[in-house]
């Protein structure tokens, strides 16, 4: 019992199922963990007492032989999750105060299978970003440095605080969201697991909209395994939600037996990016080996409109954000700047509430849906989705599920790129394909760069085939070997 | 709210009504935008009563409140009443719609944008037949209908800087009836919206309430001199009752003319009517230039209808005013205008039929529209309110039919049906109200008449018309109960003429 | 296509964010490097493909009508920054 906070999901369900420790024993761990760590930034709000009465009323349900199936295991929740009566602030201003009156279908789900909530993560505003630096809290520092170096890095985006405090052990695991990479994105570069299911998998229902079309939430844990556990619980058929699909969702654990002998893993050509470092091609190779050694076959695919997906998404997703982040107006929650009339509060409040990233977006979304220009940006981009999506289709005709990098880059410093939006989307350039064609992708971490920080390899699945993913995954994670843990230089 | 997209034409060829200016005459050209709401328990989106009349924000959920992360999941109940709805206007169906966001801020709309359908409306293209009072009928093109939320209600009374929000109207389901530039006079505008609520009423997919706001007109008037292009419309919104429609299309091309005789132009604008001052005036909040941004909303997947589906409701479809007045035309002998006035309202014309049933059907609809409607309009009362039954109106009927009692005593039995109440045959009864058949009575009666009058006996044989004098004081001395043909048959024979 | 100041204010009003004077130009710039960029898209020729309408394949689902919600002002305004009686309150709207 010496480490509660570094077993896995999986550990710590069996320990607590054997009554090797209690619900109470873990949570106080974690919650220590999460006080030493604060300057890693990871929580917006910590939630010690919510954390521990879930944790007593697991130890009542193990000790009456009734627990459920995440039964006392704490979890961080990221901030565009509404909880009841829990400050939600999506890593915004606007939202200053916010306690919903309601919880998210994801949340609700956990929580009915027992999960303890922690509290609530770090993110970049509105989970616009790809470093966890247009968060209106301050930025998530990663917990990985490079090797020499007190240089601090950042976590990824936009669920930045989930990685990190995944990474650093403040928890078991936490919630993601994923519009263009938000979660597998942060997962690669912290070293740790993040799954984004198929849209339509996870109820959207709750969750701060960012671009609706795109958006999914996922696990981020330390394995495969703990994902696919959190996965069956988060995942479900909402009604509440019209793009939530009726499909039954399957045992993922069950689906990881090892064995891929005759699986047919495809190589998109397009995903060999100009000025992509050596590093990243020397990964993928070694990713492209171990599934070869496990039995696995290699197809060279074609997604040929690959390089549009990005320039489509920053159409796209600023496009419905505009329009969905339109409700932050000051009349009904949250932030309100007063102004001379009507006119004037809305937009002293919006001009306060929203960061720099949130504002451009605002307005960018705004111009490509005005008159004269939907059809030259909105439309034109949705129509490359339908490339995007087909490219794949034709893909899956020759092969089961294709293997790429999933950054182009380790972690990067803090304020390293924020002069230059268009490098900072370019982040995300591995990831954003999936989101557009509403495919499931899975960062898994392939090992540690010359300097020392984590790296991941994207799986990317057919449409409701996340088994697959985790099962694919699991190769590649023992193949890859388990990531030292970072050096706890955080902790006071 | 303007939504129209195809460019806007009439199909009417003829000249309406002209209106009289200073440098010759105009048409006035109007096209109406209806908001009907939907007759349903919960809203378009949520799951929130729909039912007017609540404590503020009661009638809300957290999706009609536009709070984060709420989404809407579309009522089926109200896509089957705007697909019935667009049956009911011989409209084509769209099987495959697409719901929008139409983007724009305002305290009453909490998300910033409305949900509606821009390019891809639920239904498409239909008519209206309209009669207009002198027998002319007009086919009113109708362009479209879409299914959209309705906003909330702002207060602007309650205090003195502050608007009060209440979100109870937020997320009904409105359907917006757009109707083509069709209309040629006030009258006629006011005619179609009438025409429109009876078959929605019909349909029973709005209830036409133009009080409580569940029926809504903007109207569209624009004017021209006959013959050339469509001049430039103005869109006055606001306009709650028949009556108001008439008179905001009247004031409105009285203004225009005026402008533009005045040498002006007319501005493409949104106005208010000012149902105080039976004036319309620019409205200065929706001065600045919109720009609606409209997108498909992604919250919501393509509406797509399945033919059986929509067979299967136009199957269920009630008998429209103008199948119904046909039918009464035809089967009952029923004369246009008459026909007209009991399918006007679908509980009028099914309180005909139960009167009608197995009677004299003319007679049936002489009194239903006389004499009830007559008594029902001086009380300012709803068929439904009728205190006379049509089983009631129907033994009335009868008994005229059947000489129980003349027309004339049939009148007094309705005045006591009307205050007192009760069964028709049985007020007769009661009363000795019966008409006296019995012909020895009768002749008596009238020999008794002659014998008192000589005078009157000797000019009636050189002016036959004097007979009538005998008739009535026949009918006098049997208290108005002898049968009226029975007593002019012997007068004449007695007296020879 | 290129952004202008004009643009920024205009686009910024429809957007309802304030934008003082001093940031046009540097959004303007900033927008212009963004829409530059997605403009390569236009290499593509998409005049035969149908926009994406929704990622997922499956047919739009419908609730029954029935009256699930509401009646709960207390839980709708009480986030509100202002207002009373249940009611939000605003500054004072003129039409
Ligand atoms: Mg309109
Ligand atoms: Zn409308």
């Amino acid at each position: 019992m010496s480490d509660l906070t570094s077993l896995t999901i999986a550990d710590a369900r069996e320990g607590l199922r054997k009554k090797s420790f209690s619900a109470r024993e873990l949570t106080e761990a974690h919650i220590k963990a999460v006080e030493k760590a604060r300057a890693l930034n990871c929580f917006v709000t910590e939630t010690p007492e919510i954390a521990l009465k879930g944790a007593e009323e697991a130890d009542k349900r193990i000790a009456a032989g009734s627990a459920r199936a995440l039964e006392g295991i704490p979890l961080g929740i990221k901030d565009l999750f509404c909880t009841k009566g829990v400050l939600t602030t999506a890593g915004s201003h606007i939202l200053d105060g916010f306690q919903p009156p309601y919880e998210s279908t994801v949340t609700r789900n956990l929580f009915d299978a027992g999960v303890v909530m922690l509290g609530k993560l770090n993110m970049d505003e509105f989970a616009m970003g790809s470093s966890n630096e247009t968060s209106y809290h301050k930025p998530v520092i990663n917990p990985w440095r490079r090797k020499g170096s007190n240089t601090p890095l950042v976590p990824g985006g936009s669920s930045g605080g989930s990685a990190a405090s995944v990474a650093g052990r403040l928890v078991l695991g936490a919630t993601g969201t994923d519009t263009g990479g938000s979660i597998r994105q942060p997962a690669a570069v912290t070293g740790i697991v993040g799954i984004k299911p198929t849209y339509g998998r996870c109820s959207r229902w709750g969750i701060v909209a960012f671009a609706s079309s795109l958006d999914q939430a996922g696990p981020m844990a330390r394995t495969v395994r703990d994902c696919a556990i959190l996965m069956k619980t988060m995942a479900s058929h909402d009604p509440m939600d019209s793009t939530s699909v009726d499909l039954p969702v399957p045992d993922y654990e069950a689906a990881m037996t090892g064995d891929i002998k005759g699986l047919k893993v495809g190589i998109p050509k397009e995903y060999r990016i100009d000025g992509m470092p050596p590093e990243i091609e020397e990964l993928w190779q070694k990713g492209i080996q171990w599934l070869k050694d496990a039995g696995a076959t290699m197809v060279d695919v074609s997604l040929p409109h690959t390089k549009y997906a990005l320039p489509a998404y920053y159409i796209v997703a600023p496009a419905e954000a505009s329009s969905n982040l339109a409700r932050y107006d000051g009349v009904r929650f949250g932030l309100r700047v007063p102004g001379k009339d009507i006119i004037s509060m809305y937009e002293n409040t919006r001009a306060a509430g929203f960061g720099r990233e949130v504002q451009r977006r605002v307005l960018i979304g705004t111009y490509v849906l005005s008159a004269g220009y939907y059809d030259a940006y909105y439309l034109k981009a949705q129509k490359l989705r339908t490339l995007i999506a087909r490219d794949f289709e034709d893909a899956y005709k020759k092969c089961d599920v294709l293997l790429t990098p999933a950054t182009p880059g380790p972690a990067f410093g803090i304020a390293e790129k924020t002069d230059d939006p268009i490098a900072m989307y370019l982040n995300d350039v591995f990831t954003v394909t999936v989101n557009l064609a509403g495919l499931p992708g899975i960062s898994v971490p392939a090992g540690l760069n010359r300097e020392g920080l984590p790296l991941g390899l994207q799986l990317i699945g057919k449409a409701f085939d996340e088994a697959t993913l985790f099962r694919v995954g699991e190769v590649l994670e023992k193949a890859a070997g388990p990531l030292p843990r970072p050096t706890p230089w955080w902790e006071v | 709210m303007t939504t129209a997209v195809t460019a806007v034409h009439t199909s009417r060829a003829d000249t309406g009504p002209l209106i009289e200016g200073a440098t010759g005459k105009w048409e006035v050209i109007v096209g109406m935008e209806v908001h009907a709401q939907v007759l349903s328990k919960a809203k378009l989106f949520s799951g929130a009563s729909a039912e007017f009349g609540a404590d503020p924000n009661e009638h809300v959920s957290f999706v009609d409140a536009a709070m984060p992360g709420m989404l809407p999941v579309i009522n089926k109940y109200c896509v089957e009443q705007a697909v019935k709805t667009g049956l009911g206007l011989k409209a084509a169906i769209n099987h495959r719609s697409i719901f929008d966001r139409k983007n724009y801020f305002y305290p009453d709309l909490p998300a910033g944008y409305q949900i509606s359908q821009y390019k891809h409306p639920v239904v498409g293209e239909g008519v209206v037949i309209v009669d207009l009072p002198g027998g002319k009928s007009i086919s009113v093109g109708i362009e479209r209908l879409h299914l959209e939320q309705d906003a909330g209600k702002s207060l602007h009374d309650q205090h003195p800087d502050q608007s009060f929000v209440d979100l109870n109207r937020a997320g009904v389901a409105l359907m917006e009836i757009v109707s083509r530039p069709d209309l040629r006079s006030s009258e006629e505008a006011a005619a179609y919206l009438k025409k429109l609520r009876a078959i929605l009423r019909y349909l029973g997919t709005c209830d036409g309430n133009m009080e409580e706001g569940s029926m809504r007109a903007d109207v569209n008037v624009s004017v021209r001199k006959p013959g050339e292009p469509l001049g430039t419309r103005c869109e006055i919104k606001n306009v709650n009752s028949m009556r108001f429609v008439a008179q905001a299309v009247d004031y409105e091309a009285r203004r225009q003319i005026d402008v533009i005789e005045g040498g002006g132009k007319i501005n493409q604008e949104t106005r208010l009517f000012d149902s105080k001052k039976g004036e319309t005036r620019s409205m200065r909040s929706k001065e600045e230039a919109h720009d609606y941004r409209y997108f498909p909303d992604p919250d919501l997947l393509p509406l797509e209808l399945e033919d059986a589906w929509v067979q299967r409701i136009k199957g269920s479809l009630p008998e429209l005013p103008d199948d119904k007045k046909d039918r009464f035309m035809r089967d009952y002998g029923l004369s246009l205008y008459d026909a007209g006035v009991l399918i006007s309202e679908r509980e009028s014309a099914d309180f005909f039929e139960a009167v009608a049933k197995g009677r004299d059907a003319k007679l049936a609809a002489n009194w239903v529209i006389n004499e009830l409607f007559g008594r029902l309009n001086k009380e300012d009362k709803s068929i439904g309110e009728s205190p006379v039954s049509a089983e009631a109106m129907g033994a009335i009927v009868s008994l005229i039919s059947d000489g129980t009692i003349s027309g004339k005593i049939a009148k007094d039995v309705f005045e006591i049906a009307w205050s007192e109440g009760g069964d028709p045959a049985a007020i007769v009864e009661k009363r000795g109200l019966k008409q006296v058949t019995d012909m020895g009575a009768i002749e008596a009666a009238v020999d008794e008449v002659i014998a008192a009058n000589p005078q009157k006996v000797e000019q009636a044989k050189a002016k036959p018309t004097l007979a009538g004098w005998f008739v009535g004081q026949v009918m006098k001395a049997t208290g108005g109960k002898a049968n009226p043909q029975a007593v002019n048959d012997l007068v004449k024979k007695k007296l020879g003429v | 296509m290129s952004v202008d100041k004009n643009t920024v204010k205009r686009v910024a009003r429809l957007a309802r964010i304030a934008l003082p004077e001093e940031r046009l130009a540097p959004m303007a710039d900033e927008l212009n490097a963004i829409l530059k960029w997605v403009e390569q898209l236009n290499e593509v020729d998409t005049s035969k493909v149908e926009p994406m309408t929704s990622v997922v394949k499956v047919s739009l689902k419908m609730r029954d009508d029935v009256v699930t919600d509401g009646e709960r002002a207390g839980d709708v305004v009480k986030n509100a920054p202002l207002g009373e009686d249940n009611y939000f309150a605003v500054p004072k709207v003129v039409e």
